[in-house]
């Protein structure tokens, strides 16, 4: 044994030497994985087996599996509509991102870096406080509402707040940014004379954004989307502020059973399967999109 | 008078407070210039970190009571930044208090100190103010120590209404600190006749625009009592009635949300005209609106719940914590702390003391109810662990979070 490794330290002394630096720079990284992320990951994995020991917030292990079949079967509702909903918020950003980062990356010249600042600044306020605000500005009393009770657009009956509306504009509007930004990133790499090739080659303005600026801009898109699909699937702030108890999404079920009914078991299994349900999903679209660059 | 002369004053009084450490008393007696005074800031926030790691309330003293209340629940002078009641309870007794502001939720504070109260180590504090239920989960599971009429002779004070809950019967381990009522709150202009019970409360017109409380024990307990059902000894089945009544009226459209205390932020935009909510947050929110806010206990009768003194089983100063007790049941203090915080005054005699403060005050319905008003108010029963879950999940889910 001791020779072994005598000679097998001799030998590859200097390599290792050489091979152990890459791994020393990532050592910080790996440690901050392993401490806030892995560690978590497997005590939350453990979590979601325990049964209940008799009190309230006590578990003990008994390797209970199907309590992920339970914790689906109670909260399918809010598990589908967390979906429907994140998916909405996204297609709705993207229709709001794609022109404005469009815009600003081909013809705001010397407003650019303005209108870029414009885009980021609500977002040094907290997500929280942002949520609140659209709570009061669409509220009973809020501007809009009485605009369009006033033009009979709606009926006075009819309230903005407290519906699913609300929820997935909501989302929206709290992940334009992570949209916006990426979009505009890939637009601004797009090399003007590629469009004006285009233009040579008796393209139209739409034959051009179909075959040369939105091929281009996939890698944008695709990180826009994921950006704002992965955390609107997960968020439970906007159901819990400007939704009524029909819209609630599977963040606030988390949340419920976490806090209210200090049911861990359950929470840490919808957190399993919300994570591995996403994870799927953005596996199967990133195939699909194949974007080499991103991955 | 001028920020530099507040400063010094503060910094004096600060010097001579003997409630501090004296490492911090000696950082604050030193010359004030920016230079030590940014030192200070470091080696105190040093020594915090320190005392923290003794536990919640800083390390056991056997001349120190360490108490955990929740914010704005005590008389407080915002000018000299001090809690009078508590400042003459020190000057009267020698016993120095450290008063933290540190429940913030039931559940939240539990699964902070619930390991160590499981091994029977200090927690840190030696009284604790907590819910009815919760109580009745801390005296379950004798995390809560008992105490005798003869350490707290004052506990002979409490309100006939509060003195026998079913998970303490006799008040031997909890003693009310406050008390909430929970009933019907409606905005006068959109409802001027008021509401009394839940055909009114239900009302066509009202459909979208009514609100019910998260905290469980308040919404089920109202629901409850709508239904004739004594709510301090309901069974499963009359419990499940009441979810069956909560869900359809959610499922309707009828209840717009379920709410935590920001329902009050609804009745002010408009978004809720009508609520079951509390009556402390409505006295307040009517002063703050020009009196747009009503309360009515319902017809049918409405919950009363208490937040508890506790000495918890670890504590090593039980007997401090019990001078404590019996200090604010004298009716005198507990008038002063009713001045403030407006909730239900738990003291019987506390009455007639807030007349000679303030006779407004001493005359709410709010503060001190009537003994008519008392019929009316009921205590939601105790839950078993089982019981808890199972009724905690059937009402998560009607509120669409399970």
């Amino acid at each position: 044994m001791a020779s072994i490794r005598g000679v097998s330290a001799k030998s590859f002394g200097l390599k290792d030497n050489k091979s152990a630096l890459p791994y020393l720079l990532l050592a910080p990284g790996l440690v901050y994985l392993a401490v806030f992320f892995i560690y978590p990951i497997i005590s939350l994995g453990q979590m979601s087996t325990k049964t209940s020991s008799g009190e309230i917030g006590q578990y003990k292990q008994s390797f209970r599996f199907a309590n992920y079949v339970d914790a689906f079967l109670e909260s399918k509702e809010q598990f589908s509509r967390s979906f429907i909903y994140a998916t909405i918020a996204t297609v709705l950003a993207l229709a709001i991102a794609y022109p404005l980062a469009y815009a600003i990356a081909f013809k705001s010249g010397r407003w650019k870096n303005v209108l870029l600042v414009l885009i980021v600044a609500p977002f040094f306020t907290s997500f929280l406080l942002r949520t609140i605000a659209w709570k009061q500005i669409l509220g009973e009393e809020g501007p809009v509402i009485k605009v369009l009770r006033g033009l009979h657009i709606i009926s006075p009956q009819t309230t903005l707040t407290a519906t699913s509306f609300a929820v997935v504009t909501g989302l929206a509007y709290n992940f334009l940014p992570f949209m916006t930004l990426p979009l505009y990133a890939s637009l601004e790499r797009i090399d003007p004379r590629t469009l004006e090739a285009s233009g040579d080659l008796y393209a139209n303005g739409f034959t051009t954004f179909r075959k040369v600026t939105l091929p281009l801009s996939m890698p944008g898109v695709v990180a826009g989307t994921l950006l704002t699909f992965i955390p609107a699937a997960g968020d439970y702030i906007n159901a819990a502020i400007l939704g009524s108890p029909s819209n609630k999404m599977l963040g606030n079920v988390i949340d419920a059973r976490f806090f209210k009914i200090v049911d861990y078991p359950t929470a840490a299994a919808l957190s399993f399967t919300l994570m591995a349900a996403i994870l799927i999903l953005v596996t199967v679209y990133i195939r699909k999109a194949g974007t080499e660059e991103l991955v | 008078m001028t920020n530099q002369d507040s400063n010094t004053n503060l910094h004096k009084k600060l010097a001579a407070d003997n409630s501090l450490p004296s490492e911090i008393k000696k950082l604050i007696s030193k010359s004030l210039t920016r230079r030590n005074v940014l030192a200070g800031v470091g080696a105190a926030g040093a020594a915090a970190t320190l005392a923290a790691c003794g536990g919640g309330g800083g390390s056991a003293d056997a001349n120190t009571v360490r108490w955990a209340n929740w914010t704005l629940y005590l008389d407080y002078d915002s000018e000299k930044q001090t809690y009078p009641t508590l400042d003459a309870f020190e000057a009267q007794t020698g016993i120095n208090v450290s008063y933290k502001e540190d429940v913030n939720d039931n559940d939240e504070f539990y699964g902070k100190v619930q390991g160590q109260l499981s091994l029977g180590k200090d927690i840190g504090y030696d009284l604790v103010v907590l819910t009815d239920w919760m109580a009745a989960r801390w005296v379950r599971l004798n995390y809560a120590q008992k105490f005798s009429a003869d350490t707290v002779p004052n506990k002979k004070n409490i309100i006939p209404t509060l003195a026998s809950p079913s998970f303490d019967p006799n008040r031997e381990q909890t003693l009310p600190w406050q008390t909430i009522m929970a009933g019907f709150t409606w905005n006068k202009e959109k409802i001027p006749g008021g509401i009394k019970n839940f055909d009114q409360f239900f009302a066509p017109a009202n459909k979208g625009k009514v609100e019910v409380l998260s905290e469980m024990r308040d919404t089920m307990g109202v629901i409850m009592l709508s239904q004739g059902v004594d709510i301090t000894k309901f069974t499963e089945d009359q419990f499940m009635n009441a979810i069956d009544f909560l869900q359809k009226k959610i499922k309707d459209g009828f209840i717009r949300q379920v709410k935590g205390n920001d329902y009050k932020e609804d009745l002010i935009s408009g978004d809720a005209i009508a609520v079951i909510g509390w009556s402390g947050d409505t006295f307040q929110l009517a002063t703050e609106n020009n009196g747009k806010f009503g309360f009515a206990i319902p017809e049918f009768g409405g919950t009363i719940s208490s937040d508890n003194m506790m000495i918890p089983t670890p504590s090593t100063n039980a007997a401090g914590a019990q001078k404590l007790m019996n200090y604010y049941y004298d009716p005198v203090v507990a008038a002063k702390v009713a001045a403030y915080v407006n909730y239900v005054c738990p003291v019987a005699g506390a009455q007639e003391e807030l007349l000679k403060i303030d006779p407004a005050l001493g005359n709410s319905e709010f503060i001190f109810p009537t003994a008519k008003t008392s019929a009316k108010l009921n205590i939601f029963r105790g839950l078993t662990a089982a019981e808890e879950t199972k009724f905690q999940t059937a009402f998560q889910t009607a509120a669409g979070n399970a």
